[in-house]
């Protein structure tokens, strides 16, 4: 990783209130709970995990939608929560999971792609022209799809409308929260290679949100394991796919379905607790659903351990 | 003994627009059949048009489509609807939708059972906990006076999956069962099904765009495209021998951990699948196919790569890219 991280995230908490019934007094659920980490310039970092660990809440929060409770989300050296929204706008862009909700049905794609360019207020109307044109091109559209709605275009055109969206103001830093998710696997598949060409190209940066853990292979560099609010391994994507450290981690992957004929349904060994956000369990929050948990487990919090290629919180490393 | 489910040529038109174009699919008692393919091929439509659950502008019509050797194309909404969600039921992909919301999970179920079989409210509510049990839900008697809101989503497919077995179906549809939920949770899901369908020997079609499901639970694969049934083989011979452009296209999309190199591109078949009227006729995946000719706009015959394997395609079995331009 090169010395100076492009995304530093520094001990974020994100809570919400939530209110269980009319009278019951509200709650505080902590969605994130202290989570670190940092991106050098060009990896992609995928984070993983299954719905409600919080990677969503991450990605909000890193691309400063929502402040944290507690922590500090510096991007390219500077902290979010101090940057202007246009400022903001230049350095870091998202992509939705839907294209078929994060677009505007009233706006031509050519508006929908040219809005971050306008709503910078001192880019020329035929500067934002060119760009959006360039731009399009770029994400392999024909220029003629300027003029039409999104409601005309399929589900993999509206994906590559809102990366065109994404990168018209030439950002470092992307953040892909589930890009692929609600497409076709090969749709999926032209996406996630226009995805790696436009990296190669632009030098971008990606934070890369899943629950397909071979899509993470295949794209990131570095994978982040989300679960309940807390990263509990974080190592090089070949170092964690090869050897798994934490049990989560190893639950996950083996529940993949590859495929491959004649495996069967793996048994994920992880029975059936769920986990739930509004009552984190003590000790290691994972230890209700673990199949190697010690007594230990259910007590104390588990530290961070160096494991190759990266870290792990778990007691038994 | 004759097959469970037979369909053969079946038709569904919406309007000016085919979903179903000349379908033939069966289904052995114990067989698990997936039905793969990507969004807007017909495989929905399909199981639909088999549980006759179409919509009224919807016009189907099949040479032959029977069930446990019944004519279903003749039966009347009565007589389909003793069928439904009793000898042959079925369950979605989005369990919240599927459910009603105003009512307790004891009360959707027994009511299946009330409405095919009769008998008293307790014997039912009786039956529907011990469902619960066997879908593995932990403390049934308490989840029966729950409703579908306050499970997760999991559960709430485990529900629905105890529902559909209410009335011991034959015949299980499973329109995407497990889309909606995380990798662990389809782990467990699917297992369950697999061990139900042993225990009670179900015949199941599963529906799914999900290679690595169909990989690990069919027996047998229909791969559907633009309303036909493209190609058709044992799951591992499906697997080991594509041969269908589309089926191969397919496969190479799919990133495979440990076996496409990481920063590779992947596969990808370039276009998307049309929308096919009445009156077409040649190949449907010719504008998306690299080994396309002329020949292709002409009507082609179903060939066979082998036993149970046959396909739609006038490439010969275990065609190389590039060599099919040759006359």
């Amino acid at each position: 990783m090169s010395a100076a991280p492009i995304i530093d995230v520094r001990g974020v908490r994100r809570s919400f209130r939530v209110r269980q019934g009319l009278f019951a007094a509200p709650r505080h659920v902590a969605a994130i709970d202290g989570v670190s980490f940092s991106v050098g310039a060009g990896e992609v970092l995928g984070i993983v995990g299954e719905s409600g660990c919080g990677k969503s809440t991450l990605a909000r929060v890193i691309l400063g939608l929502l402040p944290p409770t507690a922590g500090e989300v510096l991007v390219d050296g500077q902290r979010v929560a101090d940057m202007d929204r246009r400022a903001r706008a230049r350095l870091i862009q998202p992509v939705f999971q839907d294209p078929f909700s994060s677009l505007n049905p009233r706006r031509r794609v050519r508006d929908v792609v040219s809005m971050p360019l306008d709503a910078q207020g001192d880019v020329p109307a035929a500067e934002a022209r060119r760009r959006v044109d360039e731009m399009l091109a770029r994400v392999g559209l024909d220029p003629s799809m300027g003029e039409r709605y999104p409601a005309e275009l399929s589900g993999g055109q509206r994906q590559r409308v809102a990366i065109a969206r994404a990168l018209v103001l030439r950002p470092r830093i992307v953040v892909c929260d589930e890009p692929t998710s609600a497409l076709d696997v090969s749709v999926q598949a032209q996406i996630l290679n226009l995805l790696a060409e436009l990296r190669d190209a632009l030098g971008l940066t990606y934070l890369f949100i899943s629950h397909n853990l071979a899509v993470v292979e295949h794209v990131a560099t570095e994978v982040a394991v989300m679960y309940l609010g807390r990263i509990v391994e974080r190592r090089e994507t070949s170092a964690l796919f090869g050897a798994p450290a934490h049990p989560y981690t190893k639950a996950l992957l083996a529940s993949v379905l590859t495929p491959e004929p004649g495996l069967g349904i793996p048994d994920t060994g992880l029975g059936d607790a769920m986990p739930d956000p509004s009552n984190v369990p003590p000790g290691c929050s994972f230890h209700p659903r673990c199949p190697v948990a010690t007594a230990r487990c259910r007590v104390d919090i588990p530290a961070t351990a160096r494991v190759a290629g990266g870290q792990s919180d778990c007691h038994l490393l | 003994m004759s097959r469970l489910l037979e369909v053969e040529a079946l038709e569904v038109s919406f309007g000016a627009a085919s979903a179903v174009r000349g379908a033939s699919l069966a289904l052995d008692r114990g067989e698990t059949l997936c039905l793969v393919g990507e969004s807007g091929c017909g495989k929905s439509v399909t199981a639909l048009a088999v549980m006759g659950l179409l919509a009224r502008n919807a016009s189907r019509g099949a040479a032959r489509l029977s069930f446990d050797g019944q004519d279903l194309r003749g039966l009347d909404e009565r007589g389909m609807s003793r069928l439904r969600g009793n000898r042959m039921a079925m369950i979605f992909q989005e369990p919240m939708t599927s459910l009603n919301p105003a009512y307790t999970v004891g009360s959707q179920m027994a009511e299946v059972m009330l409405r095919h079989r009769g008998g008293t409210r307790a014997a039912a509510m009786a039956r529907a906990e011990d469902l619960l049990g066997r879908v593995r839900i932990t403390s049934p008697a308490m989840r029966l006076g729950q409703y579908p809101h306050q499970l997760s989503g999991g559960l709430r497919q485990r529900v629905m999956i105890a529902m559909a077995l209410m009335c011991d179906p034959e015949l299980l549809i499973a329109d995407e069962p497990t889309t909606a939920l995380d990798v662990t949770v389809q782990a467990q899901i699917l297992r369950l099904l697999l061990d139900l369908q042993k225990d009670l020997g179900l015949a199941m079609l599963l529906i799914t765009h999900d290679l690595g499901v169909v990989a690990r639970v069919a027996h047998r694969v229909a791969v559907m495209y633009a309303g036909e049934v493209v190609e058709t083989a044992a799951a591992a011979d499906l697997f080991a021998r594509p041969t269908h452009p589309y089926t191969r296209g397919l496969l190479a999309c799919v990133p495979v951990p440990g076996k496409v190199a990481r920063g590779a591109a992947l596969g990808s078949i370039a276009g998307v699948v049309p929308r096919l009227g009445p009156g077409f006729s040649g190949c449907g995946f010719r504008d998306r196919c690299g080994e396309a000719t002329a020949a292709c706009g002409g009507t082609i015959a179903r060939a066979s790569a082998g036993e149970g394997h046959d396909y739609l395609c006038r490439l010969p079995p275990g065609w190389r890219a590039g060599a099919g331009a040759a006359p």
